[in-house]
């Protein structure tokens, strides 16, 4: 075969190479242009699944009495009004509420950080005996649902004695329930509301930690619990960012304890809301559920207003928080 | 003192000071608890006027009433226990099939981050009711919406359920399917903290491993089974944990214990139920974790 022929071929090949370079180039732009596509459906659907009936709340916090009756209102109220807002805000006495709820929550949470950090750094620092078997525990306390103990414990806080000192003394015991002081016990003694967990994320984290922090701070002079608060602690921020986030959302939503200690409906927002309906039809003369229904929206709108607020606060250092703090390996 | 503490002992005893507090209140609220759950689950528990109470061991007749006698008690345990292990794959799968999702860069990341982990907020009872009719009213409005359009635009649904059918798949999977779909709200609810541990975890897969599977012309298929799957596996067997307890304190069981306790005052019923409900959630916890942790690989 003459030279100029092979050179035409490998000329040609070059040509076709080239066009399906191109080609296999807007095949993969195309996949994932769908690709794309597809993720933006996926989620958005599954946004509209957790978005959905929010927004239904929402609009339908706004609805008047004649709204939920009319076939033709959809989403959008064509009377709306105010009126429900007004009704909550009055019937759950929101603003004095809402603050002994903030207070409550977050003196716990201070509790909870406080010592589940002390009792999480004793698990990973110090060597004492039955070690393991101690953190099989708190394990024993993360993975048992804790209805299987409310009885005990409503009995306990019913007849509350110091270790059996006040009826030595011959006086009676006392009745704590009706009232946070429980909680407040049990989050003290470590076995408050998910305190397991909370252990868990901190002894994990300070396993994490350089030894070498403590052992500087020993030769310096440093004591055990001043190393502990004043260099643990400051370095462990993610960790504890990530427990009071934590703790503060799971105790403000938190219905079980505060309804097995029949905690006062006055200082606890989410459990009034529970009751709204009931005082809406006594006090205020709204027997058709269906319109009493729309406070409870407004209700339930004003309940999760807070929360979200604290939430979208610290949310930028949540997932940095869990992913430094160690849960994960 | 003549005799010093080693340093070992010493800090033995710093190391007991530190967990004080919490073993002093599992002692008292735990194992205290347990015990007295326990003797009155095989006693009859008369409930005195000043809030005391007495009690009398009648063996284990509160257990049969609770499995024989009770009318719901049964069914309600088997359904929970049901629910959950159909949801557990489901949620495991579908959460960490969004946190990839999530962990890609994209436009409104944090936006629509925040919407999936919205639902943690929303976990209170009354909030949870609430919810629960207004998606009632969604999907009611979206099967009258369907009824109306099916005479007019021939969609049929019950037509492709059926299709489905005679595609000869088997009827389990239909129905696990199926039941999966009637519940995705509560699915995709249930699964947000399941979301935040995955990306956490999938963040912490050093990138190194991705960049030399890349130069070794590994395909995204088997990058996401040889390398994410296999470093995501400790976390599987966290969530599994998570999700059965997560469901368990939801479920009706709970439920039926309160109110057997402090509505009937029948406090020895009420601890038999909590009894056997507990003993059958560590049995599935315990199963699953033996399941899986032989399956799991440890990066170090």
């Amino acid at each position: 075969m003459p030279i100029s022929i092979i050179k035409a071929y490998v000329k040609k090949f070059d040509k076709i190479t080239i066009d399906s370079n191109t080609l296999s180039k807007y095949y993969g732009k195309l996949k994932g242009w769908l690709f794309t596509l597809f993720k933006f459906a996926i989620l958005l659907g599954l946004s509209y699944i957790i978005l959905g009936p929010l927004i239904n709340i929402f609009s339908n916090s706004f609805f008047s009495s004649e709204d939920v009756y009319n076939p033709a209102v959809f989403m959008i109220p064509i009377k709306p009004t105010l009126n429900n807002y007004h009704l909550a805000l009055l019937r759950l006495d929101y603003f004095s509420t809402l603050g002994h709820t903030l207070i409550y929550i977050i003196t716990i949470t201070l509790i909870q950080i406080l010592i589940t950090s002390m009792v999480g750094y004793g698990f990973a620092r110090f060597d004492f005996p039955l070690k393991n078997l101690l953190f099989g525990c708190v394990i024993i306390t993360i993975v048992l649902p804790t209805h299987t103990i409310m009885l005990p414990l409503y009995q306990h806080f019913r007849n509350w004695d110091l270790l059996g000192v006040f009826r030595l003394l011959g006086m009676k015991p006392i009745n704590l329930l009706s009232s946070e002081t429980p909680m407040y016990l049990m989050t003290i003694f470590g076995t408050g509301l998910r305190s397991g967990l909370f252990i868990y994320i901190f002894r994990q984290f300070f396993r994490g930690l350089p030894k070498e922090l403590e052992e500087a701070a020993f030769i310096d002079g440093a004591g055990p619990w001043y190393t502990f608060f004043r260099i643990m602690l400051v370095n462990a921020m993610p960790a504890v960012i990530t427990v009071a986030v934590f703790s503060m959302v799971w105790q403000y939503n938190d219905t079980f304890y505060s309804q097995l200690f029949t905690m006062p409906t006055d200082h606890i927002l989410t459990l009034r809301l529970s009751t709204i309906q009931a005082t809406l039809e006594f006090i205020d003369e709204i027997k058709d559920p269906m319109v009493s229904q729309l406070a409870v929206y407004a209700g339930t709108i004003l309940i999760i207003l807070p929360i979200l607020v604290i939430y979208l606060l610290m949310q930028k250092y949540l997932v940095e928080g869990i992913e430094r703090s160690g849960i994960v390996g | 003192m003549n005799k010093r503490l080693t340093l070992k002992q010493r800090n033995a005893i710093v190391g007991l000071t530190f967990i004080l507090p919490w073993l002093i209140g599992f002692l008292i609220y735990y194992v205290g608890s347990l015990f007295l759950t326990i003797q009155f689950s095989l006693s009859k528990v008369i409930i005195g006027k000043t809030g005391g109470y007495t009690t009398s061991f009648i063996g284990i007749s509160n257990f049969k009433n609770a499995l024989l006698v009770d009318p719901n008690f049964n069914q309600i345990l088997v359904n929970s226990i049901i629910d959950i292990l159909i949801d557990i794959p489901f949620i495991i799968f579908f959460s960490l099939f969004i946190a990839i999702l999530l962990n890609q860069k994209f436009k409104g990341r944090a936006f629509v981050r925040a919407i999936f982990f919205l639902p943690i907020l929303l976990t209170a009872g009354a909030v949870q009711s609430s919810l629960q009719l207004a998606t009632q009213h969604i999907m009611g409005g979206a099967s009258a919406m369907m009824k109306e359009l099916t005479p007019s635009s021939g969609v049929n649904v019950n037509y492709f359920l059926g299709i489905f059918q005679e595609l000869g798949l088997p009827s389990v999977l239909v129905d696990y399917v199926t039941s999966l779909v009637s519940r995705i709200f509560d699915i995709v609810r249930a699964s947000s903290v399941q979301i935040i541990i995955f990306i956490a975890a999938l963040q912490s897969i050093p990138n190194s491993l991705y960049e030399s599977a890349k130069i070794e012309g590994a395909t995204s298929y088997e990058i996401f089974w040889k390398i994410t799957f296999p470093m995501v596996t400790p976390l599987i067997l966290a969530n599994v944990v998570y999700t059965v307890v997560d469901s368990f304190v939801n479920s009706n069981v709970v439920e039926l214990a309160f109110n057997e306790a402090f509505t009937n005052y029948n406090y020895g019923l009420s601890a038999a139920m909590s009894i056997l409900s507990t003993v059958a959630i560590l049995l599935i916890l315990g199963l699953i974790t033996l399941f899986i942790s032989r399956r799991t690989f440890y990066y170090n």
